[in-house]
C-alpha cells in the first residue's frame, strides 16, 4: 500500500450495487420518489468519490493499487485477488461512467416516469453501472471478466425491458448469444495467458512481458487475437456487430447509457488495458485496424439509409466504434480514449435527443414521419445540433479534435497507413451526410405525421416496431391529437450539460499543430508506458518478425515511419473539415433543397439501396450459415439423435432392464411365511458352505 | 470324565434343524413360534459350550441378552398371534399372507 490514505475504490462500484440490490428486491413496494433518490443516489456518490480522487489526482503515487489481503481464488500456484487498480486510463473511465452515467440516471427518471416497471428499470442501470465500475477498475483479467459478462446481463435485462414484445426478447436473446461468442475468445485468452505467465494480474503480466523485450508473435499473438475477438464481440465489430442495431429495442436512455456511451467501449478499454501485448504482435495490431476501419464504413454506409432514427444512431456507433479500433490497432491508444471519451458525450447526448423527440412525438421513431420540429422542441434540437456537429468532426466541436487525431495518427503508424487512412477519411464524410440527414429529415420541413401512409410502404422495410413508449400505448398509432412538446426539464438538463461537453469536450486534446499542447495525450502517456516511441519499435519489430506480418500489413505499408510534422497535420486536419462539410453539402442538397433528388438517386442505384436497405444482408447470412444449421442440427441431430436416441434410450434401456429384473424377482414375495424362511434357510446355508470352502472370505 | 465339545455341538446343530425344519413344514403359528423358540435355545446352547470351553463369560453374557431378547419376543409375538386369530378365525400361517404383489 502507497503512504497515502486508502482511496477506498471499492467503495466506487459497491455503492450502485447496494442500489441495485435496495431497489432491486423491495422496489415493487416503493414509490417512484423513493426509487429514483435511490438510484441518483447511489451513482451520485460515486462520482462525487472520483471528482475527489481526481481533485487530488497530482499528489497520488500511479498506477495505485488496492490490495485486498484475502485471495478470491487460490489454487496451485495461481492467484486471483479483488485488487483495484487506479491510474490515468482509470480515471478518464471513471469519469466518463459515472459522470455520463449519473446524467442518464437523471434523464431516465424523466423518461420513464409512466413505464410500468420503474423499479425494475433503475435496479437493471444501478446494477449496470456496478459492473461496468468493476470492468474499469480491475487489476487483473478475471475480475475484469467478470465486470465483462456482467455487463453483459444488464445489457441483456434492459435490451428485453419490454419483454412481452416478441422483437424485445428476441434482440436481447441475440446480444447475448453474439456476446457469448467474443466472451469465449477472451476465456482461451486467459487460459493462455495463465500458462504462459502462470497470473492475470496486469501488473505481473505487464512486467514480465516488459523484462523480455524480445517475445513478439507466437503466443503474443495469439492471446492478443483471443482478446481481440472478446472485444470484437463486447464492441459490435465485424464480424460480430450484427447484436447492436437490434439492441435498439431496449428503453432510450439504455441505448444511450450502455449502447453507446459506455459498455460497448469496454472493448476498446480492455485492448487499451492491454495495449503492452498488442504492441509486441504487430499482426494482432494490423487485423485490429482492418477490423475497425471495415466496419467504420460498412456501418456507415448502412446507416445512410436506415430510416428509424435510433438505428441510424446505432449504425453510428458501430462505425465510431470503429474508428476506436482503428486508432487502437494503429497503436494510438491515447487517441482511441480520447474518441471514446468524446464520443460518450456525443452519442449519448444524441441518444437522448432522439428519445426526447421520440417522447415529443408519442413513441414514433420512424424519420420520415418526423420533421418541422426544429419550434416544437427548441432545447432538443440545440443539443442535438451541438451532437451532430460534433460526431460530424466540425471544428470546434469536441469529435472534430479526436476523429482527427485518430486519421492523423492511423496515417502515420506502420500498423495502419495510407489505405486505412483513405477509408477513414471517407467514412466520415459518409458520417456528416446520414448524421446531417437525420439533422434534416427530424427537425427542417414541414411535419409529415402522416406523409407515410400515402406513399405507400414502398420502404417500409429495416423499421422495426416502434417503441412502446408511455403514450403510444394508449394513442392511436395515429397521434393526430397529440401536438408535439418539449420534454420536462429533468430530461432537458442532462442534454444541455451533454452538449455542453459535446462542444467543448474535445478541447482538452488540442494537438499542438493547431495551437492546443495535446494535454489529453500527455496526461494518459505514463499509463500507455511512453507510446510515443513505439512507432518506432514496432517498425523495427516488424521487419523482424517475418513474412507473415509483413504480407499482412504490407499493402498499407510505408516503407519509413513518417514523422510527425505540424504543417503536415494542418493539411490532414483541413481534409477531414472538407470530408465533413462535404458530407453536409450533400445531406443538405437531398433533405431540404432538393427534397425529391434522393428518390431519383434511389430510383437509379436501385441495387445498391436494396443492398444498403438489406444491411449487406449480413443478418441473412447468418441466418442461413450459421443460425438455420445450428437449429438444424440440433433438432434433428442433437435432438432426435443424441437426446432422445443415445441419453433417452440409455435412460430407458437402464429402467427397462430394472423393471424386468423386478418382474423376475417379484415372484419370490409371496406373503407365504414358510416360503420366506426357506429362502432364508437356503441363503444361510448357501453362505455357511461358501465360508467353509472359502469363496467369500478371501 | 467330561462330556466332549463335539456332542454338545452336535445336540445344538441337532436342535436348530429340527427348529428349522419344523419352521418349514408346520402350518400351526403357535408351532412355528415354537419352533423359533427351540433354534434360540440351540444358539444359546452352544454359546454356553463355547464360553465354558474357552473360559470366557462373553457366551454367557450372550445367552442372558437372547433370553431377554426371547421373551420380550414371546410376548409380543403371542399378543399378534392372538390379534390375528381374533380378526381372521385361524392359525393357519398359509392364510396370513397379504403382504405381497
Amino acid at each position: 500500500m502507497n503512504d497515502l490514505p486508502s482511496l477506498h475504490l471499492w467503495l466506487i462500484p459497491l455503492l450502485p450495487c447496494l442500489g441495485f440490490l435496495l431497489n432491486g428486491l423491495l422496489g415493487r413496494r416503493m414509490p417512484k420518489k423513493l426509487i429514483s433518490a435511490i438510484a441518483l443516489l447511489c451513482t451520485a456518490l460515486p462520482l462525487a468519490q472520483v471528482a475527489w480522487i481526481a481533485s487530488r489526482f497530482h499528489s497520488l503515487s500511479v498506477p495505485y493499487i488496492e490490495r485486498f489481503a484475502t485471495p478470491w481464488i487460490a489454487a496451485g500456484a495461481f492467484r486471483a485477488s479483488f485488487d483495484l487498480v487506479f491510474d490515468q486510463l482509470t480515471l478518464v473511465m471513471l469519469l466518463v461512467v459515472t459522470g455520463v452515467g449519473f446524467l442518464i440516471h437523471v434523464y431516465s427518471v424523466g423518461y420513464m416516469a409512466e413505464e410500468e416497471g420503474y423499479w425494475r428499470f433503475f435496479a437493471y442501470l444501478n446494477l449496470f453501472m456496478f459492473f461496468m465500475l468493476t470492468l474499469v477498475l480491475a487489476e487483473n483479467f478475471l475480475l475484469m471478466f467478470v465486470g465483462w459478462e456482467g455487463v453483459g446481463l444488464a445489457s441483456y435485462l434492459l435490451i428485453g425491458f419490454y419483454f412481452k414484445r416478441k422483437s424485445a426478447a428476441d434482440a436481447g436473446k441475440k446480444a447475448f448469444i453474439v456476446n457469448r461468442i467474443g466472451d469465449f475468445g477472451f476465456l482461451l485468452a486467459m487460459f493462455l495467458m495463465i500458462s504462459h505467465f502462470g497470473s492475470l494480474s496486469f501488473s505481473n503480466i505487464f512486467a514480465a512481458i516488459a523484462q523480455h523485450p524480445e517475445i513478439h508473435g507466437g503466443f503474443v499473438t495469439a492471446i492478443a487475437l483471443l482478446l481481440l475477438l472478446g472485444a470484437v464481440g463486447k464492441s459490435a465489430q465485424i464480424p460480430l456487430y450484427v447484436w447492436l442495431p437490434d439492441a435498439m429495442e431496449g428503453p432510450t436512455p439504455v441505448s444511450a447509457l450502455i449502447h453507446a456511451a459506455t459498455m460497448v467501449t469496454a472493448g476498446v478499454y480492455m485492448i487499451v488495458r492491454a495495449h503492452i501485448l498488442f504492441e509486441h504482435s504487430p499482426f494482432a495490431l494490423g487485423v485490429v485496424a482492418i477490423i475497425g476501419t471495415a466496419t467504420a464504413i460498412l456501418a456507415a454506409t448502412i446507416a445512410v439509409v436506415q430510416n428509424d432514427i435510433k438505428r441510424v444512431l446505432a449504425y453510428s456507433t458501430v462505425s465510431q466504434l470503429g474508428y476506436m479500433f482503428l486508432a487502437c490497432g494503429a497503436a494510438a491508444f491515447s487517441a482511441a480514449i480520447f474518441h471514446l471519451v468524446t464520443h460518450a458525450f456525443f452519442k449519448g447526448l444524441l441518444f437522448l435527443a432522439a428519445g426526447s423527440v421520440i417522447h415529443a412525438l408519442g413513441g414514433e421513431q420512424d424519420m420520415r414521419r418526423m420533421g418541422g420540429l426544429r419550434k416544437a422542441v427548441p432545447v432538443t434540437f440545440w443539443t442535438m445540433t451541438a451532437a451532430v456537429f460534433a460526431i460530424s468532426g466540425l471544428p470546434p466541436f469536441s469529435g472534430f479534435f479526436s476523429k482527427d487525431a485518430i486519421l492523423y495518427q492511423s496515417y502515420l503508424s506502420p500498423t495502419a497507413g495510407h489505405a486505412l487512412w483513405l477509408v477513414g477519411l471517407i467514412t466520415a464524410a459518409i458520417t456528416a451526410f446520414y448524421m446531417f440527414r437525420l439533422w434534416y429529415m427530424t427537425f427542417f420541413g414541414q411535419s409529415r405525421a402522416h406523409a407515410l401512409e400515402e406513399a405507400g410502404s414502398e420502404h417500409a422495410i429495416g423499421t422495426h416496431a416502434v417503441e412502446t413508449h408511455g403514450a403510444a400505448q394508449t394513442l392511436a398509432p395515429a397521434h393526430a391529437a397529440h401536438a408535439p412538446h418539449e420534454s420536462p426539464w429533468i430530461m432537458l438538463v442532462p442534454l444541455i450539460l451533454l452538449g455542453v461537453l459535446s462542444v467543448a469536450g474535445g478541447w482538452i486534446g488540442i494537438p499542438q499543430a493547431l495551437g492546443g499542447h495535446d494535454q489529453f495525450a500527455r496526461f494518459l502517456d505514463p499509463a500507455l508506458s511512453g507510446r510515443r516511441h513505439s512507432f518506432e519499435e514496432l517498425s523495427i519489430q516488424m521487419n523482424v518478425e517475418g513474412p507473415a506480418a509483413a504480407a499482412a500489413a504490407s499493402a498499407m505499408q510505408p516503407s519509413v515511419p513518417p514523422t510527425p510534422n505540424p504543417s503536415q497535420e494542418r493539411l490532414f486536419s483541413l481534409l477531414s473539415v472538407i470530408a465533413a462539410l462535404s458530407g453536409w453539402f450533400f445531406a443538405d442538397l437531398f433533405y431540404r433543397r432538393k427534397p425529391g433528388l434522393a428518390g431519383r438517386w434511389v430510383e437509379n442505384a436501385r441495387g445498391i439501396y436494396s443492398l444498403l436497405v438489406h444491411k449487406y444482408w449480413i443478418d441473412e447470412l447468418y441466418s442461413a450459415v450459421i443460425v438455420k444449421p445450428t437449429l438444424w442440427s440440433s433438432r434433428y441431430l442433437l435432438r432426435s439423435a443424441v437426446d432422445r436416441g443415445i441419453i433417452d434410450g440409455g435412460g430407458q434401456l437402464a429402467a427397462g432392464s430394472a423393471r424386468g429384473l423386478g418382474a423376475l424377482v417379484q415372484r419370490v414375495q409371496s406373503g407365504n411365511i414358510r416360503s420366506y424362511a426357506g429362502w432364508l434357510a437356503i441363503g444361510a446355508a448357501a453362505m455357511l458352505l461358501l465360508a467353509h470352502f472359502g469363496f467369500v472370505l478371501h | 470324565m467330561t462330556v466332549p465339545l463335539a456332542y454338545y455341538l452336535v445336540l445344538s446343530a441337532v436342535l436348530f434343524s429340527i427348529g428349522v425344519a419344523t419352521f418349514l413344514i408346520r402350518r400351526n403359528i403357535i408351532t412355528v413360534f415354537l419352533a423359533i423358540e427351540l433354534m434360540l435355545n440351540a444358539v444359546n446352547l452352544a454359546f454356553v459350550t463355547f464360553a465354558h470351553q474357552w473360559r470366557m463369560v462373553n457366551g454367557q453374557i450372550f445367552v442372558f441378552f437372547v433370553m431377554v431378547v426371547a421373551a420380550a419376543e414371546a410376548a409380543v409375538g403371542l399378543a399378534i398371534i392372538i390379534t390375528i386369530f381374533r380378526a381372521r378365525n385361524t392359525l393357519n400361517i398359509d392364510q396370513v399372507d397379504l403382504m405381497k404383489l
